[in-house]
């Protein structure tokens, strides 16, 4: 039997004496595509910061594919095959889509150290192939993020972490203040997550959002998991009650 | 047609660059064919290095999203500490590395105090403008010193041969200037700092270092600053205390008319270079064509509010030219 692609065993955050997390524990399948629902302080974003690399836990041990792992910093966590896509933080709107698809990770055709001349020309080439495979259609890999619509940028946001070959993708409120053309459009790309063989963590309080395209539901509240079922055993209304 | 009009709309410095042309026709004809002159040239030439080098300091670390007021403090801190070095016995080269060691310890300085305490770069630069000025005349005693006579100026200040029109600095100035805009737009580094200064957030969550980004930028403006401060002193042949004063903002002015954006992330060295063309030929201009100098400070406000406000305007208009996708 194939390990989880996560495992999060008793994991446990302060924050300057609030308890944001009393002993989660939570598995992940790969393939799995899982809503993580709650309200606002029961515990998500710091689950998924602490997933992600942003936060480190004060006590409790993370699993990737079965090995123990120390995530100091958001690419320790890249470096891993997680990868994450907040609401608003994930595009710079100043550059070009060719160059946001690649910040941090640029093909260099010459360099010294960490530091070297980018290669240009693969940066475009790949970003077009990036973004087509996510079925988006884009202008240019040349147009700047900030012409995009909010839609546009989570799609160009998941091509780049498919492109980077991410095993897991972690969605942190992808929805908010997009229109419901364009929230439709985000939670078709993250259906299309599952036929790519990718596991998604999708964050949300929009519950409808998250049944539309998890197969999976987990609820938190108080800092605590109070809710862990498959989609097809629950119902909407079953959550608002909980909540 | 569309097409082309977008790229121009992109491009702020463009823009920049027609202005210049009109400016220079203009005055052209009202100092009588002087401006263009070989003298006259050969003298605006002598100054553009030294502010432009400031300017694309400056450029660079706004384009980062931070600022730096202290660059005109530096640009006399420098030079002064090498002058005291040589009268103490220190051979040139030592004392030059010495004097950018200072330089980058300043912007270190700079940079470390704006992102540990979270105060505005603003802030910190302006306690720094007051500190290197008074450790200026504080080292200086009050007296310039003297330099020697056996300096290098035939590397730095020197017309490149007898009768040219450009001195040595234009070459150090050009040499800087297409190295600052490799780093810019061809490096991985170039990315990090726009990426740093676009979404300070978003960098940081893709795992870019932005504190070390910034403070490298913090250090590469001061240590510019202050080259820019040597190349002066050797061709005035004297260290003066009270040079650059003011500068620090006719920098910034040479930036943000040459397109760069104060909230971060715009902003190229070929528009710093525009800017401090403007500016040095609004300030040349005034003077040929007999208008009262006191109208320079007049003219570069003008041109500093105009410019920001065209700018903006070009990006609202650019971002309506949509181009249709081609297959």
């Amino acid at each position: 039997m194939t390990s989880p692609i996560i495992e999060c065993r008793n994991l446990q955050k302060w924050y300057s004496g609030v308890h944001a997390l009393k002993n989660v524990s939570l598995t992940i399948e790969p393939g799995e595509s899982v809503g993580l629902v709650g309200d606002n302080g029961a515990g998500k974003s710091t689950l998924i910061k602490i997933l992600s690399g942003v936060h480190h836990q004060d006590s409790g041990r993370i699993l990737i594919e079965g090995k123990e792992v120390d995530f100091r910093s958001p690419k320790d966590a890249m470096r891993h095959g997680l990868e994450t896509i907040y609401q608003y933080n994930s595009m710079v709107p100043t550059m070009s889509i060719a160059r946001n698809l690649f910040i941090g990770r640029e093909p260099l055709k010459w360099k010294v150290g960490n530091f070297g001349l980018m290669d240009q020309k693969r940066m475009r080439a790949e970003s077009v192939q990036a973004i087509a495979n996510v079925d988006l259609h884009l202008r240019s890999p040349d147009a700047l993020v900030g012409e995009l619509s909010g839609g546009q940028r989570q799609g160009v946001a998941i091509a780049r972490a498919m492109h980077f070959k991410s095993k897991v993708l972690i969605l942190d409120e992808p929805t908010n203040h997009l229109s419901v053309k364009e929230t439709n459009k985000v939670i078709g790309f993250v259906r299309g997550l599952k036929a790519q063989g990718l596991t998604g963590i999708f964050i949300s309080h929009n519950i409808q959002h998250v049944f539309q395209s998890c197969d999976r539901i987990v609820a938190m509240a108080r800092g605590e998991i109070v809710f862990d079922r498959p989609t097809a055993q629950t119902s909407i209304d079953e959550i608002h009650e909980l909540l | 047609m569309k097409r082309f009009l977008k790229i121009y709309l992109d491009k702020p410095e463009l823009a920049g660059l027609a202005l210049l042309i009109v400016l220079i026709a203009v005055f052209e004809i009202k100092s009588n064919g002087v401006l263009l002159s070989f003298e006259n040239i050969r003298g605006v030439m002598g100054l553009l290095p030294e502010m432009a080098l400031v300017a694309i300091g400056v450029t660079i670390l706004m384009i980062c999203g931070e600022f730096d007021l202290s660059v005109g403090s530096v640009f006399a801190l420098m030079p002064m500490s090498i002058a005291v070095m040589l009268n103490a016995g220190v051979p040139f080269p030592a004392a030059l590395l010495l004097g950018l060691a200072i330089c980058a310890l300043v912007g270190l300085i700079n940079g470390y105090i704006t992102l540990q305490f979270a105060v505005p770069s603003f802030i910190t630069t302006l306690g720094m403008l007051f500190i290197a000025r008074s450790l200026t005349i504080v080292i200086s005693g009050g007296f310039p010193p003297l330099l020697p006579d056996d300096l290098p100026t035939w590397l730095f200040t020197d017309y490149i041969w007898q009768g040219a029109i450009l001195r040595m600095s234009f070459v150090w100035f050009a040499g800087i200037a297409l190295l600052a805009a490799a780093l810019l737009s061809l490096t991985n580094f170039g990315n990090w700092i726009r990426a740093t200064g676009g979404f300070n957030e978003a960098a940081a969550s893709m795992g870019i270092p932005v504190r070390r980004v910034k403070i490298v930028c913090f250090m590469l403006c001061s240590m510019l600053a202050g080259f820019a401060g040597l190349l002066q002193v050797l061709r005035l042949g004297s260290p003066l205390p009270s040079i650059g004063e003011g500068l620090e903002l006719q920098a910034v002015a040479a930036a943000v008319i040459g397109g760069t954006a104060l909230a971060g992330g715009i902003g190229t060295v070929f528009g710093a270079i525009i800017g401090t063309l403007l500016i040095r030929t609004i300030d040349n201009g005034l003077v040929l064509s007999r208008v009262d100098a006191n109208w320079f400070k007049f003219a570069i406000g003008v041109l500093t509010m105009f410019a920001v406000i065209a700018n903006a305007w070009m990006a609202k208009m650019s971002r309506k030219i949509k181009v249709e996708a081609h297959k």
